[in-house]
């Protein structure tokens, strides 16, 4: 394959590296401005924010909130979006990851400008993953990482007074998620998970600005902006089902780089039909949480755990076990923040 | 970006390489390109799991090979020639974000 030798957008300077969204070889300005000004008009074409917004960006110190952190920093300048920016970081326990990808989001804060706010499990639930782990093992425990998490990043944004989470997820994520819900049929989330914004509890809203945006494409740029990140894998996630997922993606990618886009675009034009049985949605009876059961998935994980039954509460089938059991003195209730009244949205960008 | 866990965490190599890559079972004998750096890396830096970085001949998908700063893609990936002098980096895009 001989290459251009010039930037397809430039004419003029030599490319460095091949999109593999589009194939197009562009050079360094060129790249990064192709990149952000699609950030931004996926931004506006869903009208993702409104003037004024305070938003939390949920920041692990990985690639992928190093460089949304950075690119909402310059569009929210360049393009007056008028977006209060806060960091906002989850600390899960898990020594010698979570701790050193800590020390990331302190240099991002520094760097941006950005003020941070740090929320652990320990404090919310009283657990921290490695204790999570040491009870239930392996094998579901990014279950219920993923559970806690969520429920931590509302919490969290609820203690900001904040409208609006975003997330560094990305295109990659986006399509592992479609290929994970097929291959384990679970039709509700399939119907939600390529929304671009989903309204959670509280009515704050949680978006993915880097939706369409390619991890190959978020590292490129972390690498050539000289973006500082950290970068090892979760010690429990070796083990995780969305790892399957991934290889397999990653195959496909190889075979035809836009499968990653035609994916998410498959899993948007899903539509549920409408007799299908969706569980209404209550509110958690201990903690005020949104839920699809009588309590929500945190409280009812939670709950096994202080049963020293961690392993039985990830499905709804062993549930009746579980209310067998005599519930342990001292059950914490999981700290609900309240956020102050809401002001009436402004005009959108 | 996480690959040098694989290689005793040692971020920046300098090795000195031969010039001509021996024939393999797929390839005669020719001067030392990607693909013979892969292989001699693999055999003799990789100082753990070699299904981390390698998969058949080339990287593991989901890691990025860049050559004196330019995507390996728009230099002939496998078949680019090394130069004496040249900087070759990987980067994993294989952990969370």
């Amino acid at each position: 394959m001989v290459p251009n030798r010039t930037c397809a957008l430039c004419h003029t300077s030599k490319p460095i590296l091949r999109r593999p969204k589009t194939g197009q070889q562009l050079c360094k300005p060129c790249f990064f401005y192709v990149f952000e000004t699609e950030v931004h008009e996926t931004i506006i074409g869903t009208n993702l924010f409104q003037q004024g917004e305070k938003v939390a960006i949920g920041a692990s110190g990985g690639k992928d909130s190093t460089v949304l952190a950075h690119v909402l920093t310059v569009l929210n300048e360049r393009y007056g979006y008028g977006l209060q920016l806060h960091l906002l970081s989850i600390d899960e326990g898990i020594t010698g990851y979570r701790d050193d990808s800590l020390k990331s989001v302190k240099r991002n804060q520094q760097e941006y400008g950005l003020p941070l706010k740090i929320l652990g499990y320990d404090e919310l639930y009283g657990w921290t993953m490695d204790r999570v782990v040491e009870q239930i093992g392996r094998k579901n425990n990014c279950t219920f990482c993923g559970v806690f998490r969520r429920q931590a990043l509302d919490r969290g944004a609820a203690s900001l007074d904040a409208d609006h989470i975003v997330t560094g997820h990305n295109a990659d994520d986006t399509a592992e998620t479609v290929l994970m819900n097929i291959l384990r049929g679970d039709i509700a989330r399939l119907g939600r998970c390529t929304a671009i914004c989903t309204k959670g509890e509280d009515s704050i809203k949680r978006s993915k600005p880097f939706k369409y945006a390619y991890e190959k494409e978020i590292v490129m740029y972390a690498y050539f902006k000289k973006l500082d990140y950290f970068s090892t894998e979760c010690l429990y996630a070796p083990d995780a089902y969305r790892g399957h997922a991934r290889v397999f993606l990653k195959d496909l990618e190889a075979a035809r780089p836009s499968a990653i886009i035609d994916i998410i675009h498959s899993g948007e034009a899903f539509q549920v039909a409408q007799d299908v049985e969706l569980k209404p949605q209550q509110f958690c009876q201990r903690c005020g949480y949104m839920a699809s059961n009588e309590l929500c998935k945190a409280c009812t994980l939670l709950e096994s755990l202080e049963k020293g039954m961690g392993k039985l509460a990830v499905g709804d089938r062993n549930r009746r076990k579980l209310d067998d059991e005599p519930m342990p003195q001292g059950m914490r209730t999981i700290p609900m923040f309240q956020r102050s009244a809401t002001t009436d949205s402004a005009s959108p960008l | 970006g996480g690959v040098e866990v694989l290689f005793s965490n040692k971020r920046n190599q300098v090795t000195t390489l031969p010039a001509i890559a021996p024939s393999s079972g797929t390839h005669p004998e020719r001067p030392a390109d990607l693909r013979y750096l892969i292989r001699w890396m693999s055999d003799n830096l990789l100082t753990d799991r070699k299904e981390l970085f390698m998969d058949g001949e080339t990287v593991r998908p989901g890691i990025l090979v860049l050559v004196n700063d330019t995507d390996w893609e728009l230099e002939g990936e496998l078949d680019y020639e090394l130069k004496p002098g040249d900087e070759i980096v990987f980067i994993s895009t294989l952990h969370g974000g």
